[in-house]
């Protein structure tokens, strides 16, 4: 290999390891510190001019205290698990809304498309901060949507949305609409017209070559567009903190809370790499499959 | 039935056809893209739909298989009225252009797709899927998934799969264009010995009359959306009925000029001030007096360096080109109105004994029956 290569592959070696790695282990290292009432807030910390005996204490300070902690409180624990059961069903609820998203632009007549998935994109331009405030406007007892109710009489009484977990599926869902669409309509527009034609002429229905065809073949960009939602999902804080209610209990914001209002730095440094770990599980399947489609296509 | 007697359905008055368009006329918006077609095709045929891109072939095929409706009038299969069946609902299926595989099925589920949705009990389905792979030489493949195929092994599923659930009558679009000439060759024998052996009714769109001639029992030549000729091969290339028929198929020389007489089966055609007329057969409905066409194949004019004059049809000229094609030449005389007719000569000797060479005056000449004189 001649150096110019070497020096091609170095650049995002050494982006990784400066801007995840490095960071990484700064993490792991502080989760596994003890909390301290000093600036940084843990302890212990690498004394460098102390030599052997300073890095000898450093070593001694570090366990697994914060860790065995986390398995110890069930709050935790049920924090976790409320997290990955909002993302599982925000994730499902994107689909559901999300495919036929993708299969209208996809069916759209050809000119129409780029402006329709441009539609899907634009409220990307704006900060994700104000379309949450903005969602807050419309959901809330006194937003648009139950004006508009009441003033149709629909309902008498406001419904209560605002600080439920509804408002949170509402947030995600409505956030990470675009990551469900676009794969998806990117495996859609590929598909042969004919395949459909194909399934019809050997004896299925309209409806049953959908099962049996589109959704085969759209398959890949259901995956991409699940793992695309469920992974920021998982850990998401800004929507339940803003949304949800004081009983919304969700991971990201447990650590938020840990690092800024407790100022435990090991303990939501614990947190954050079990979430991490949580998260490595979903990310290695979605690669499996990402690299088994390549093999496919090739 | 005598099997000796020629295959030949359409001749037999008391035959009833499996597929009979009456008076089928189909519009886009105000594009007429098939004009008030009448046609029966017979079981057992393998019928080929001919013509230029964009002649309406294509959409005759997809009514039959019940992916476009119908404007105005009637297609029967089998005796039933298809108004309103739709695609799934027919004893008809399809072998598409681009082959329309299944990417995420292996070859072998590919095939039973059909059967699966048919009545047929679960038990038959493997062995009738086996029979398919048989029947196109791909038992090796059963497992294999599409895009592990060469085009032409996929060609051959896609001929399988169209064939498992026995259909009344195979659709066959453009079937060899995505193969190399050499392959596409062979393929055309083989498809065939797969009509024969199934004895399923063919009908196959193809824009090449080679395809077309090799294959077809009948060819229906199409021109903006109207049939122009139905007949077999021999007599489409024989016998062309218009002057639009006989340039679409295979090589031709046409002279234009006035009929000066027509009398049963033989014709004459004046060409030129001065020159004799030129004699040939009768088309269809040829009368005396009116402007015409003579139409005679390269292949049937011959070319001397002397005047024949035991022949009655002789031309003189000058040769502008010779093509040297190895098996055969064309020669390119240049005749004295200016036209340009085409000669061509097996090459059965050596090239160094040719006789006859750039800038010699020549002589062309044909039989009495070589060539065809048309109304234009």
């Amino acid at each position: 290999m001649n150096i110019a290569r070497r020096l091609l592959i170095t650049v995002p070696y050494a982006w990784l390891v400066a801007l995840f790695l490095v960071p990484f282990l700064i993490v792991l290292k502080i989760s596994l510190s003890d909390y301290a009432i000093s600036i940084p807030p843990y302890a212990p910390t690498l004394e460098l001019e102390e030599g052997w005996s300073g890095f000898r204490d450093f070593w001694v300070g570090l366990d697994f205290e914060n860790f065995v902690f986390l398995s110890e409180d069930s709050l935790y624990i049920k924090a976790y698990w409320s997290s990955l059961k909002i993302a599982l069903l925000a994730t499902f609820l994107t689909l559901l809304i999300g495919f036929p998203f993708a299969y209208a632009i996809a069916n759209a007549p050809q000119e129409w498309r780029p402006s329709l998935l441009l539609l899907i994109i634009l409220p990307f331009w704006t900060s994700f901060l104000i379309r949450i405030y903005a969602l807050i406007g419309i959901i809330s007892n006194e937003g648009f949507l139950n004006q508009f109710l009441i003033w149709t009489g629909i309902t008498s009484e406001p419904l209560v949305i605002m600080n439920t977990n509804t408002a949170v599926y509402i947030g995600i869902v409505y956030t990470y609409l675009p990551f469900m669409v676009l794969p998806i309509y990117s495996t859609l527009e590929k598909l042969d017209g004919s395949l459909l034609e194909a399934a019809q002429d050997l004896g299925c229905t309209r409806t049953s070559a959908f099962w049996s065809v589109t959704i085969h073949l759209a398959k890949p960009g259901i995956i991409a567009g699940c793992f695309l939602v469920f992974i920021p999902a998982l850990g998401e804080f800004v929507i339940p903190s803003l949304l949800g209610g004081s009983h919304t209990l969700m991971i990201g914001k447990v650590l938020w809370e840990e690092f800024f209002s407790n100022r435990d730095w090991p303990l939501a440094s614990a947190v954050a790499v079990i979430l991490l770990l949580v998260l490595i599980i979903p990310i290695i399947l979605f690669q499996r499959n990402e690299q088994k489609q390549r093999e496919q296509n090739k | 039935m005598n099997t000796d007697a020629p295959f030949a359905p359409w001749e037999d008055e008391s035959a009833t056809p499996l597929i009979a368009f009456s008076n089928v006329t189909k519009q886009y918006g105000t594009f007429t893209a098939i004009d008030e077609v009448d046609l029966k095709i017979y079981p057992k045929e393998f019928f080929a739909l001919l013509g230029p891109s964009g002649c309406g072939k294509t959409t005759l095929m997809r009514m039959l298989g019940g992916f476009e409706t119908v404007t105005e009038g009637r297609i029967t299969i089998d005796g039933v009225d298809m108004d309103g069946i739709p695609p799934n609902k027919r004893a008809v299926n399809m072998m598409f252009q681009s082959y329309a595989l299944f990417p995420h099925l292996t070859v072998a589920q590919n095939l039973a797709f059909g059967l699966k949705r048919s009545d047929m009990p679960k038990s038959e389905i493997d062995g009738r899927v086996e029979e398919m792979l048989r029947l196109v030489q791909l038992k090796k493949f059963a497992s294999r998934k599409p895009h592990q195929m060469s085009g032409g092994q996929r060609q051959r599923v896609a001929l399988a799969r169209a064939l498992a659930k026995a259909p009344k009558l195979l659709l066959l679009d453009e079937p060899l264009g995505a193969l190399d000439k050499k392959l596409r060759q062979e393929t055309q024998f083989e498809l065939m010995d797969i009509q024969e052996k199934t004895g399923t009714t063919f009908v196959i769109v193809t824009h090449d009359q080679e395809e077309a001639m090799t294959v077809a029992s009948r060819i229906a030549v199409m021109d903006h959306g109207k049939l122009k000729q139905i007949d077999t091969p021999d007599r489409i290339y024989e016998a062309p009925n218009s002057v639009y028929v006989a340039d679409f198929i295979g090589d031709v020389n046409i002279i234009e000029g006035q009929v000066t007489k027509a009398e049963g089966d033989a014709a004459e055609l004046s060409w030129g001030e001065g020159k004799p007329a030129i004699r040939g057969m009768a088309g269809a409905g040829l009368r005396a007096a009116t402007s015409g066409a003579f139409v005679v194949r390269p292949e049937k004019v011959a070319i001397f360096s002397e005047e024949p004059m035991d022949r009655h049809n002789r031309l003189n000229g000058t040769v502008e080109d010779i093509a040297y094609l190895g098996n055969m030449s064309t020669y390119y005389v240049r005749l004295e109105n200016g036209a340009l007719i085409k000669s061509q000569v097996a090459n059965n000797r050596r090239i160094a004994r040719r006789a006859i060479t750039w800038g010699d005056r020549v002589w062309l000449s044909w039989t009495d029956t070589a060539g065809i004189v048309l109304a234009s």
